[in-house]
């Protein structure tokens, strides 16, 4: 019917921009500083492909060469990492740093991959969303390595915790995190939650995944073989997310086309549960060849990465793509960001059982290409080239900054003001009273009310979850082999000095798997910080980088992975430096895992590690006297080293009771918390034995119970095994301070506070702000 | 004596089912919820999860799922049935169980180490627990508060129905805002069970708040052991 044709017809196409096209129109303005590129750096496009880039070209190159995918910043630095990597870390890594996520080697044929990135801005947009497809695309990063997925962890860190604010941020970013986790099924093990006014405005929410497999099921991101078929599968691609990476053009894309859209994409766990199931079945079936996830930069990612890794060129049909809005153009369907999706490819001769397991999963896989014997990707639409590039000059050969550092100004000023000018509790009294103040203040209070809300135990593999110090899940259902996972930063200690708050971070994650009794073997970060373009931000990232990479050579554990996260400032501006380090280590039976909290009755309790007065930046400074300065604790690598081995040696001999890292809060937080877990409470008799001032003295009770010195741990073991762990210990520095038992922390002379007068100091805070 | 395993595209707690199954001397049977097909086994588990993605009510959807064609009329004819959490989901929804789930009071996801009163140990799923025992196990669910009308929960306390009640905290409040702090129910004939906290992650030592949850599969597997005997 004539009336119906008319409705239905198309407004006129704008003219399509194609490669001959463009090589016919040199002049044409082009968006270029829109999305975000700078004029050398399009110059430099218009160069590498001998003419102006089509719209979509321009797009892809857009979003590969923004910060977050290319790296521009920072890359510089990471020659840091390989200077530092010896042969026996190289050793242990099966796939390093440069893929999607690394790979290391645990033991009996199993390997494990395990990543933490970030998605701090999206999360502040809009932070249900943005922290749900977080945890999402972690998630896709290590399936696309052959993983099964087995755990989750989300580091968080927000600004004050009574900014208004933060009553809108927090709530949804937990339910982000919690609704997506716990819908595709991860138990969610661990993290951390901060508080700090640094990160008002510039929220972080970092999210790291942790995947198993046998060694002979890992998969790359390549494509090679002539003929093979490129894959897309998943979900099908929709206009959210369009330029997440980079910036959002919209006069130009708008133009006809759809209405704006939100830069931050939208979660569909339930699609990526069953996209994990259907992954796990293809490569069950040995029928993929390459894959790759869709996250950042979307396809234009997932093509140019796939190619530059292989050995030839691809070609690509665009308009083969399964859209949920047929109105988007070329260039959109490029830069979106829609989450829930996997490129393979697969071999011919595979294509029918690949296509048979995508069908039993309900899931829509479509051929959209092939891998070609050229050297270019070419991407058609309806049979006109739009795109004709070398795929590693979009992938990896982006734009590269050594941008200017400098130490910052204010640094002097600030590492000149310490503590020891604060002052300080002088009774039994006063100190119960800061006591009971540091177990409420924000970054110590109890979290269950944002852990509640993570499911721990799905999957049935889970051994030790938050508030335990590293999150512990078994890999091997048959030997109880596992892994213990902790992440780390105290952001305080890298304003200090970025350097050694680096180490301290890596120090204390290192720390805390081997408190679980896991030996320390593989590191991944998750680097935030502020603006790059500014000298100092830029000085405090290369001392991080620095510090982390050589604490590692010294440690002997490879860096296998992470993610740098820039412009996290408002104005001038920036956040606290705040490298999140995450250790894995692994256990040959998780179920002797040590846990944090006393048990039982008449168990002795030693405190290992040395004590000094190392107020500095410490949580007691922070919440008391609101001050920051000063130096960092001490980094002694070699005695976190020497503590680990004892740690994990006592763990393996089934000797501890409790064993709980010492860290903000030092001693007296330590012990509360210990109390608290199980509700076994302990009598510390031996405070003066815990550490000697300069003059040989011992430490008066205050600097003893608060100061936050590293490479320390309370461990209790039964009377029985005392002995047992002394012979152990070695040259590590010990005392026995205690013995676990009734309902009382008491700290013999100085004071005494009941469990339930603890918790209810503990318990109240998050609930008071955010409801029951 | 086997057990089926219902797998839903969604499905999350499947395998931790089929591991207690094995681990309290069973033999687990994967079921596919596209296949109207039982595999003969002999009881039935429907695992938690979000089936679906559970974007609708819960549940509501994987009720209309082939597997469910089967195990309807089966479970009907005394098959014994246990719906954990998600799949006591699926059982309101399909009507062999009486009153529905709805979000929580207090609007959150939950997981805690819950602790619960067995009410009703004559059940095919609880007959290795005493009336009146307080066992510990998992509760983790956005969607847990039991509901029903007046009339359906006197019938279901005075038939001796309700099967599990939550111990309320100090305030007497239980942790999803169930009626009669119902956390599990039968049908009248007492094969059909559903609750919803996890009895599959309390049955290792080390992975899980208890070995509580080792009755529910224990008692299944006695009794049919014990049936198979007799016939």
């Amino acid at each position: 019917m004539s009336d119906t044709q008319t409705v239905q017809q198309a407004p006129a196409a704008p003219v399509l921009d194609t490669v001959e096209h463009a090589a016919g129109t040199p002049d044409v303005e082009q968006p270029w500083a829109e999305l975000g590129l700078k004029p050398d750096e399009y110059a430099n496009i218009r160069e590498i492909i001998g003419r102006r880039p089509t719209i979509a070209e321009l797009a892809m190159y857009s979003v590969m060469w923004s910060e977050h995918c290319s790296y521009k910043s920072s890359k510089i630095h990471f020659k840091l990492w390989g200077e530092n990597t010896t042969d026996e870390m190289r050793e242990k890594l099966l796939v390093g740093i440069g893929e999607n996520a690394g790979v290391v080697d645990i033991g009996d044929g199993w390997a494990v991959t395990f990543k933490v990135e970030s998605h701090n801005h999206p999360s502040y947009i809009e932070p249900y969303q943005g922290a749900a497809t977080g945890v999402g695309g972690i998630i896709r990063d290590i399936m696309s390595m052959g993983a099964r997925p087995i755990a989750v962890m989300d580091p968080l860190r927000f600004g004050n915790l009574h900014h208004p604010d933060t009553q809108r941020v927090l709530p949804g970013v937990v339910a982000g995190v919690g609704g997506y986790g716990n819908c595709i099924g991860l138990p969610n093990i661990g993290g951390e939650v901060v508080f700090d006014d640094c990160y008002q405005g510039n929220p972080l929410v970092n999210a790291l995944c942790v995947g198993a497999m046998r060694v002979e099921d890992i998969h790359l991101a390549k494509a090679s073989g002539v003929g093979n078929k490129v894959i897309l599968f998943g979900a099908k691609t929709g206009g959210d997310g369009i330029g997440g990476v980079s910036v959002l053009a919209s006069e130009t894309f708008d133009e006809g086309g759809p209405t704006k859209r939100p830069a931050v994409q939208v979660g569909d766990p339930f699609a990526e549960k069953v996209l994990i199931e259907c992954c796990l079945d293809l490569y069950k079936a040995g029928v993929v060849d390459g894959i790759q996830d869709l996250g950042g930069a979307g396809l234009s990612c997932a093509t140019s990465e796939l190619a530059s890794n292989g050995d030839g060129g691809m070609q690509v049909e665009l308009d083969l793509v399964p859209l949920r809005d047929a109105s988007l153009q070329p260039q959109e369907i490029l830069m979106s960001e829609s989450q829930e999706r996997m490129m393979a490819v697969v071999e011919p001769k595979h294509l029918d059982e690949f296509m048979a397991i995508t069908d039993k999963w309900d899931v829509e896989a479509t051929v959209i290409g092939e891998v070609t014997d050229g050297e270019h990707l070419v991407i058609t639409w309806h049979g006109e080239t739009i795109v004709d590039v070398p795929p590693r000059s979009v992938a990896h050969e982006g734009p590269t900054y050594d941008r200017p550092l400098a130490r910052p100004a204010y640094l002097d000023e600030l590492n000149a003001s310490g503590a020891a000018s604060l002052g300080r509790p002088e009774t039994g009294d006063d100190i119960r009273a800061q006591l009971l103040t540091l177990l409420g203040s924000p970054n110590l209070c109890d979290k269950s009310w944002i852990t509640d809300q993570y499911d721990r135990y799905v999957l049935g593999n889970t051994a030790l979850a938050q508030p335990d110090d590293s999150g512990v899940v078994r890999v091997d259902e048959e030997t109880g082999r596992g892994v213990a996972v902790s992440t780390d930063c105290n952001g305080r200690f890298a304003k200090l000095d970025p350097y050694a708050g680096a180490q301290l971070a890596l120090a204390e994650a290192y720390r805390n798997v081997a408190t679980a009794g896991a030996a320390p073997l593989a590191v991944t970060d998750c680097l935030n910080f502020g603006s790059p373009e500014d000298p100092g931000v830029m000085w405090q990232f290369r001392e991080a980088i620095r510090g982390i990479a050589e604490g590692c050579k010294f440690l002997g554990i490879p860096v296998t992975g992470g993610n740098v996260s820039f412009y996290n400032q408002t104005g001038d501006v920036a956040i606290h430096p705040t490298p999140v380090i995450g250790v894995l280590g692994v256990m040959d039976d998780v179920s002797k895992r040590s846990g944090s909290g006393f048990r039982s009755e008449d168990a002795h309790v030693y405190l290992l590690g040395t004590t000094r007065d190392e107020l500095d930046g410490s949580e007691w400074a922070h919440v008391v006297h609101k001050h920051l300065g000063g130096h960092p604790p001490k980094v002694d690598l070699a005695a976190e080293q020497a503590l680990g081995r004892v740690l994990v040696e006592a763990a393996r001999a089934g000797i501890v009771e409790a064993a709980h890292d010492l860290s903000e809060g030092g001693l007296a937080i330590a012990l509360a918390e210990a109390c608290m877990r199980h509700g076994v409470g302990v009598t510390i008799d031996g405070l003066d034995r815990v550490g000697v001032d300069d003059e040989g003295n011992a430490l008066d009770a205050f600097t003893a119970l608060f100061s936050e010195s590293s490479a320390r741990a309370l461990v209790a073991v039964p009377a029985g095994h005392a002995a047992e762990l002394e012979a152990l210990l070695g040259d590590v520095p010990h005392a026995r301070i205690g013995v676990t038992g009734g309902r009382d922390l008491e700290v013999t002379g100085v004071f005494t506070a009941s469990i339930a007068e603890l918790k209810a100091a503990h318990e109240f805070t998050l609930p008071a702000v955010f409801g029951a | 004596m086997r057990i089926g395993v219902v797998t839903f595209p969604g499905s999350l707690d499947d395998r931790d089912a089929a591991r207690a199954v094995r681990e309290c001397g069973g033999e687990a049977v994967a079921l596919w919820h596209g296949d109207a097909d039982l595999k003969g086994v002999d009881a039935v588990i429907l695992p938690g999860g979000f089936s679906y993605g559970d974007y609708l009510r819960c549940g509501a959807i994987a009720r209309f799922a082939p597997v469910m064609d089967a195990l309807v009329p089966a479970a009907k004819g005394g098959l014994p049935v246990l719906g954990i959490c998600n799949g006591f989901q699926v059982l309101t929804e399909s009507h062999l169980l009486p009153g529905a789930l709805i979000r929580n009071d207090h609007r959150k996801f939950n997981c805690v180490d819950q602790r619960l009163v067995v009410e009703n140990a004559s059940t095919a799923w609880t007959s290795d627990f005493e009336a009146g025992q307080e066992i510990t196990i998992v509760l983790k669910n956005g969607e847990g508060g039991y509901v029903a009308d007046e009339r359906t929960l006197d019938e279901l306390e005075g038939e001796g129905r309700v099967v599990f009640r939550y111990v309320t905290d100090a305030e007497g409040r239980n942790p999803n805002g169930s009626y009669r702090d119902i956390a599990g129910i039968t049908n009248a004939r007492g094969n059909v069970v559903g609750l919803m906290p996890h009895p599959e992650h309390a049955v290792e030592a080390g992975y899980g708040p208890s070995l509580d949850g080792r009755g529910f599969f224990t008692s299944i597997i006695t009794q049919t052991l014990e049936s198979a005997a007799n016939a």
